[in-house]
C-alpha cells in the first residue's frame, strides 16, 4: 500500500468532509432553530455558486468576489425567507416540503434563463491553480489545501458564533426553547431572519469554493443536499459539533471506499464481477453507514446534550 | 345519488366515467392516442393512492416512494429478460421484494422524523436508483425493453390485447382504492391516523405506533409495487428514470392536488396534475416555469387541493 | 384533444381556399426542455436549417416537422412519440438523442409500421438482436466512436491506460468499446456515480499513483470542463496525456475558451465527423449554419442536418409517393443523399459502414477554439453487433 496515495485519499476525504460540513451546519441551525424543512437549501448552494462566480469573473479576483459573495447571499438569504418562507412557519411540514420544493424548480429555471444551461466555468488565478509539495514526497493540489483550510476557519468562526457571541446565544436560546425566548423579549422573527441568512451564507461559501474545481451547474444543490442531511443524522441532529465530525468521517469514508473497494473485492472476487460491484458498492457505502447507526444508536453519534 | 351534489364527488365521478369510457370514446372521436395517455394515468393513480395511505392519512411524507414503482417494473423486466414471462411467477416476486424492500426502509427511516425522516427516505431511494444505473448487464440506464407483458396462461385473457391491458389497470385501481378504504376505515387505519395528529398520545395509551406505521409503509410499498409492475407490462419498457427522485416529488404533488386523506382525491390528484403537464407543454416550452409557482400557489392558498377547492363549505372540516 | 378541436376548425375553414400542395409530415424527437435542451437546440437549429437550404420542398412536397419534447424522460419521451404517430399523424419520425427514449419510443413508430430514423441515440440492441426494416440510424453506432480511440491510441504507442468514465449506459459503452481495441494494458478503471459527482479528487490521485501512459475519459455536458480542470489541477497535465470522446465539442469547447483552459488545446479524441472535414456538402453545412446561428454546429446538428437529407433522397425516390414505404426503405438502404461525412454505405442492419478520424483541439484562424480532423484512425468500420442482426441488408 503506497503510503503516498493513502495520505492523499486522506486529505481528499478531509477536503470532500469540509464541503459537506458547510452544508449540514447550515441546515442544522436553520432545522433545530425553525423548525423549517427547507428542500431549497440546496438552491442557495446553487446560486452561491453562480452569484459569487460571477462576481469573480466581473471582479477579475477571487478573493474580492469571495468577500463580495458573502453579504450579497445574506442579502438573498434573508429576501427568499421574508418574502417566500415567512408564510410557512405557522404551517405543518407537508407544506414546507411542497413550497420549497416548488422553490428548486423556480430557482432552476429562473438560473438557466440567467446564465443559460451551459453552466458557468470560474476560473482561478495562476498561483491557485497547480499543485504543490507538501512534503514527504507528496504532492497535492494548491486549491483543496485552500479549501480545507477556509473551511477550517469557517467552522471556528461558526463556533465563535454560537458558543461565545451574543447573537450565538440568543440562537441556542431558541434552538432550546423558542416560546420561552420569545416570552423573554428575543425578536424571534428578526432572529429567524439572521439565523436563515447565516445558513445561506454558509450554503453560499461551500457552493462558491467547490466551483473553481467542480464548475456552477444547475441542479448542483441537489445532490449535496442529500449527502448533508446524511451527514446530519449520522452526527446528531442539532449538533453543530456532531456534523463537522460527521462530515469529516462520510467524507473520508467515501473517499476511501471509491479508492480501495475494488482493490479490496479483488481479493476475493473475479476481476468482471469486482469491476461491476465496486462501483455500485462504494455509492451505497455512505447509505449503509448510515442505516446502521440508525439502527444502533437512532440519536446519532454525538447528540447535543440533553437531547434523546 | 345526493353525494353528487358536492363539486368534489361530481368531479371525481366524471374521471371515472373517462377512465372506463376513453378507450371506447377516444377513438370514436379519432384521438387513439388518450387511450394510452389515460392508461399511464391510471398507474400514476395507483402510485398516488398508495402514497396517500402513509402521507394523507398518516402523515409520513416519504419522498422515496417512486422507488417501489422502480422495483415492481424492475422485476418484470428482469424476470423476462431470462426468459420467464408467467405472471404467476413474475407478480408475487414483485410483490414480495417491495413488501421485503420498503420492510427494511420502512424501519430505517421510522427512527428519524420530521424532515430527516423525508431525506432518509430520499436517500435510500437514491441508492436503489444508483444500483440499478449501475447495472451494466441490464441495461443500466439504457432500460429494458419487455418484449412479451406478463402471461396469465388463461385462454382468452391476455395482457397483450391493449384493451385487456387498460381495464385490467382499471380493475387494480379500483381495487387498490377500496383496499385503502378498508385500511383507513379500520381499527388499524385508526391508530395510524391518531397518529398522524398526535404521536405522543397514541403511544401514551400503549399502543407501539412504529409497528402500526412499519406496517403501514410496507402496504404502501407493495401497493405502488403493483403500479411499477403495470407500468412495465404497459410501456414494454422499464428504466432507472421511473424511479429517480423527480417521480418522487411529483407523486406527493398528485396526492396534495387531489386532496390529501380523501379516497379519491390521489386518483384525481393525479388525473389533473398529468393532464395538466400534457396540455401545458403543447403551450409552451418554458411551462416548467408556470408550473413551479402553481404549485407553490396550490399549497398556499388550497388547503385540501381540488377536493377541498370543490367541496361546499360544509362538507370542509 | 384540444389541438384536435382547432385543427378541424382550422381545416374547415381552409375547405374555401383552393387545396393546398401535397405535404410531408416529419416528426423530430429531441430535447426541448431542461439543461439538456441545449443539445436539443443544436439539432433543431439544424433541422430548420436543412428545411431552409432544400426550399422547404422534398421533390414536389411541402415539409412540415412536428417537433416532440421528451423533456429528457423515457416515459415523455414515449409519450411525445405517440403524440406525433397517434394524433398527428406524421408520415416519419426521426431524433432521439437518448438511447433509452430511443428503447422505449421504437416499438410506437415501427409497430405502426413507419420509418424511424435515429439522429444521434446507436444503441447495441437496435443495431444487433432488434434490428428492424424500419430503423435507419445516421449517425453511429455507440461502440465505434471508442473503438477508434483504442485504435488511436495504438497508434500512437500507447502501452499502458487509464480509464475513467461515469457509471451509466453511455459511460459503460465508451469503456467496453476502447477495451475492445486497445492492445496495451489497463492500469486503473474508476466507474463514478452519475451524474452526482463531480468531484474526481480520489480517481486523480489513483492515476498519479499509477503513473499511466495515457488517460482516458467521457464526461459529457457541464462534468467535462470540471473534470479537465481537475485533471490540470492534479498536475497530470503534461504528465499523462489526455484523449477523450464526447467531452470536448462545439458545445463545451467556447466555455473552455471563455474560462481559458488552455489545457485542451493539444488533445486528441476521435468521431466520424469534424467541422473541418472537407466534402461540399459539410463546407455548405458550416458555412451556413455559422451565418445562421453565429457558433460552429456540433455533431448533433451534423446528425440532424444528415436525417433531414436522408428523408430527402428517400421522398425523391419514390416521387413523392409516401404510400410507398417499401421503395422508401430501399432509398434509406441506400444512403445516397449528399452527407456531411462524405460518402458513406449503410451496413444490413441499417446502420452507417463509415471512417473515424483523428481529432485535436486547436484554435482555428478567426482565434476560436474547435476541433481539426487529422487522419483516418478506421477506414469504413462497422459496428461489431452487424452480425448479431439478422437482415441481410
Amino acid at each position: 500500500m503506497d503510503y503516498v496515495l493513502l495520505v492523499e485519499q486522506f486529505l481528499n476525504g478531509f477536503q470532500l468532509g469540509i464541503i459537506l460540513f458547510l452544508m449540514a451546519a447550515g441546515l442544522t441551525l436553520v432545522f433545530g432553530i425553525m423548525d423549517l424543512v427547507n428542500l431549497a437549501h440546496g438552491s442557495l448552494f446553487m446560486i452561491g455558486a453562480f452569484v459569487g462566480g460571477t462576481l469573480v469573473i466581473v471582479t477579475d479576483s477571487f478573493l474580492l468576489g469571495f468577500l463580495l459573495m458573502i453579504p450579497a447571499m445574506l442579502v438573498i438569504g434573508i429576501a427568499v425567507e421574508l418574502v417566500a418562507l415567512r408564510t410557512l412557519y405557522p404551517r405543518d411540514h407537508l407544506d414546507h416540503v411542497l413550497a420549497t420544493f416548488g422553490l428548486i424548480l423556480f430557482f432552476n429555471e429562473a438560473t438557466r434563463l440567467t446564465w443559460g444551461p451551459e453552466g458557468l466555468i470560474v476560473p482561478l488565478p495562476a498561483f491557485l491553480d497547480g499543485s504543490v509539495a507538501i512534503g514527504l514526497g507528496i504532492t497535492y493540489p494548491v486549491y483543496r489545501l485552500v479549501i480545507i483550510a477556509l473551511g477550517l476557519a469557517v467552522a471556528f468562526g461558526l463556533w465563535v458564533l454560537v458558543a461565545r457571541t451574543r447573537i450565538g446565544m440568543l440562537i441556542r436560546a431558541g434552538a432550546s426553547n423558542r416560546t420561552m425566548a420569545g416570552a423573554l423579549g428575543v425578536n424571534i422573527p428578526v432572529l429567524f431572519s439572521i439565523v436563515f441568512g447565516i445558513g445561506a451564507v454558509l450554503a453560499g461559501v461551500a457552493g462558491l469554493i467547490i466551483t473553481p474545481i467542480t464548475q456552477a451547474a444547475i441542479g448542483m444543490g441537489e445532490d449535496v443536499l442529500i449527502l448533508a442531511f446524511v451527514v446530519i443524522v449520522i452526527g446528531g441532529i442539532g449538533s453543530i459539533r456532531g456534523a463537522f465530525i460527521a462530515a469529516i468521517l462520510t467524507g473520508v469514508i467515501d473517499t476511501m471506499g471509491r479508492s480501495f473497494l475494488d482493490v479490496f473485492l479483488l481479493l476475493f472476487l473475479p476481476e468482471n464481477a469486482a469491476e461491476s460491484a465496486g462501483p455500485a458498492l462504494s455509492s451505497m457505502l455512505i447509505y449503509v453507514l448510515m442505516a446502521a447507526i440508525l439502527f444502533f444508536r437512532p440519536q446519532g453519534l454525538f447528540p447535543p446534550r440533553g437531547a434523546g | 345519488m345526493t353525494a353528487l351534489r358536492n363539486p368534489a364527488n361530481a368531479f371525481t365521478a366524471i374521471v371515472l366515467v373517462l377512465f372506463a369510457i376513453v378507450p371506447f370514446a377516444a377513438p370514436a372521436i379519432g384521438e387513439p392516442f388518450y387511450v394510452i395517455v389515460f392508461a399511464r394515468i391510471m398507474v400514476w393513480a395507483i402510485a398516488a393512492v398508495s402514497l396517500n395511505l402513509i402521507m394523507g392519512y398518516g402523515g409520513l411524507i416519504s419522498f422515496g416512494h417512486a422507488v417501489y414503482l422502480g422495483i415492481g417494473g424492475y422485476t418484470v423486466g428482469i424476470l423476462a429478460f431470462h426468459g420467464i414471462n408467467s405472471a404467476w411467477v413474475q407478480w408475487p416476486v414483485a410483490i414480495g421484494l417491495c413488501a421485503a424492500i420498503s420492510a427494511v426502509f420502512g424501519a430505517i427511516s421510522l427512527r428519524t422524523r420530521g424532515v430527516y425522516f423525508i431525506m432518509i427516505t430520499l436517500a435510500l431511494a437514491q441508492m436503489i436508483f444508483f444500483l440499478s444505473v449501475s447495472a451494466e448487464y441490464y441495461g443500466s440506464d439504457d432500460g429494458l425493453n419487455i418484449f412479451q407483458r406478463s402471461d396469465f396462461g388463461v385462454p382468452g385473457f391476455s395482457l397483450e390485447d391493449n384493451l385487456t391491458m387498460y381495464y385490467t389497470i382499471l380493475a387494480l385501481l379500483l381495487g387498490c382504492v377500496f383496499v385503502s378504504w378498508r385500511l383507513v376505515n379500520s381499527r388499524f387505519g385508526a391508530v395510524i391516523r391518531a397518529a398522524k395528529s398526535n404521536n405522543t398520545r397514541v403511544l401514551a395509551v400503549g399502543v407501539s405506533t412504529f409497528r402500526y406505521r412499519l406496517t403501514a409503509f410496507v402496504f404502501a410499498g407493495v401497493m405502488c409495487g403493483i403500479a411499477g409492475l403495470l407500468q412495465a407490462n404497459l410501456e414494454r419498457f422499464v428504466s432507472p428514470d421511473m424511479m429517480n427522485w423527480p417521480r418522487s416529488g411529483e407523486l406527493i404533488f398528485m396526492v396534495v392536488l387531489g386532496g390529501m386523506s380523501t379516497l379519491f382525491g390521489p386518483v384525481t390528484g393525479a388525473f389533473v396534475f398529468l393532464m395538466l403537464s400534457e396540455i401545458l407543454a403543447g403551450i409552451t416550452i418554458h411551462w416548467h416555469i408556470i408550473f413551479g409557482p402553481f404549485l407553490v400557489l396550490v399549497v398556499l392558498f388550497a388547503r385540501g387541493g381540488i377536493a377541498g377547492l370543490l367541496s361546499p363549505r360544509s362538507a370542509r372540516e | 384533444m384540444f389541438r384536435k378541436l382547432m385543427g378541424t376548425a382550422a381545416a374547415l375553414t381552409l375547405l374555401a381556399t383552393p387545396s393546398l400542395a401535397d405535404s410531408i409530415k416529419i416528426g423530430f424527437v429531441t430535447t426541448l426542455t431542461t439543461p439538456a435542451a441545449i443539445i436539443g437546440k443544436d439539432m433543431k437549429d439544424a433541422v430548420d436549417l436543412a428545411v431552409e437550404s432544400m426550399g422547404g420542398k422534398m421533390g414536389n412536397l411541402d415539409v412540415e416537422i412536428v417537433y416532440g419534447d421528451d423533456e429528457f424522460n423515457s416515459q415523455k419521451g414515449k409519450q411525445a412519440t405517440e403524440r406525433l404517430v397517434l394524433s398527428d399523424n406524421v408520415d416519419i419520425v426521426a431524433g432521439y438523442i437518448w438511447s433509452n427514449v430511443l428503447l422505449a419510443s421504437a416499438p410506437v413508430v415501427l409497430g405502426a409500421d413507419k420509418i424511424l430514423i435515429s439522429a444521434n441515440a446507436g444503441p447495441s440492441p437496435l443495431a444487433g438482436a432488434q434490428c428492424h426494416k424500419n430503423y435507419f440510424n445516421v449517425s453511429w453506432q455507440n461502440d465505434q466512436t471508442p473503438m477508434a480511440l483504442g485504435e488511436l491510441l495504438n497508434q500512437q504507442g500507447v502501452k499502458s491506460l487509464y480509464l475513467i468514465a461515469p457509471n451509466y449506459a453511455a459511460g459503460q459503452n465508451m469503456v467496453a468499446g476502447v477495451e475492445r481495441t486497445f492492445k496495451g494494458t489497463v492500469v486503473g478503471k474508476d466507474m463514478t456515480v452519475w451524474p452526482s459527482q463531480r468531484d474526481w479528487s480520489a480517481e486523480l490521485s489513483k492515476v498519479k499513483a499509477a503513473k499511466p501512459e495515457g488517460i482516458f475519459t467521457f464526461y459529457p455536458g457541464p462534468a467535462g470542463p470540471a473534470f479537465i480542470k481537475q485533471y490540470q489541477q492534479a498536475g497530470l497535465e503534461g504528465q499523462v496525456p489526455l484523449y477523450s470522446v464526447y467531452t470536448l465539442d462545439s458545445i463545451s469547447l467556447p466555455l473552455f475558451q471563455k474560462a481559458g483552459m488552455e489545457t485542451v488545446l493539444g488533445t486528441k479524441m476521435t468521431q466520424f465527423w469534424a467541422p473541418d472535414l472537407d466534402f461540399p456538402q459539410n463546407k455548405k453545412f458550416v458555412a451556413d449554419f455559422r451565418a445562421k446561428y453565429g457558433r460552429y454546429p456540433s455533431f448533433y446538428a451534423a446528425q440532424a442536418y444528415d436525417s433531414i437529407f436522408s428523408i430527402k433522397s428517400a421522398v425523391e425516390a419514390v416521387g413523392g409517393d409516401l404510400k410507398n414505404v417499401d421503395g422508401m426503405r430501399a432509398a434509406m438502404r441506400k444512403a445516397d443523399f449528399p452527407s456531411v461525412r462524405g460518402p458513406f454505405k449503410m451496413g444490413n442492419n441499417h446502420h452507417p459502414i463509415q471512417n473515424f478520424y483523428e481529432r485535436t483541439v486547436v484554435k482555428d484562424a478567426d482565434g476560436n477554439w474547435t476541433t481539426a480532423v487529422g487522419r483516418v484512425v478506421l477506414k469504413d468500420h462497422q459496428d461489431p453487433y452487424a452480425s448479431q442482426c439478422k437482415m441481410a441488408g
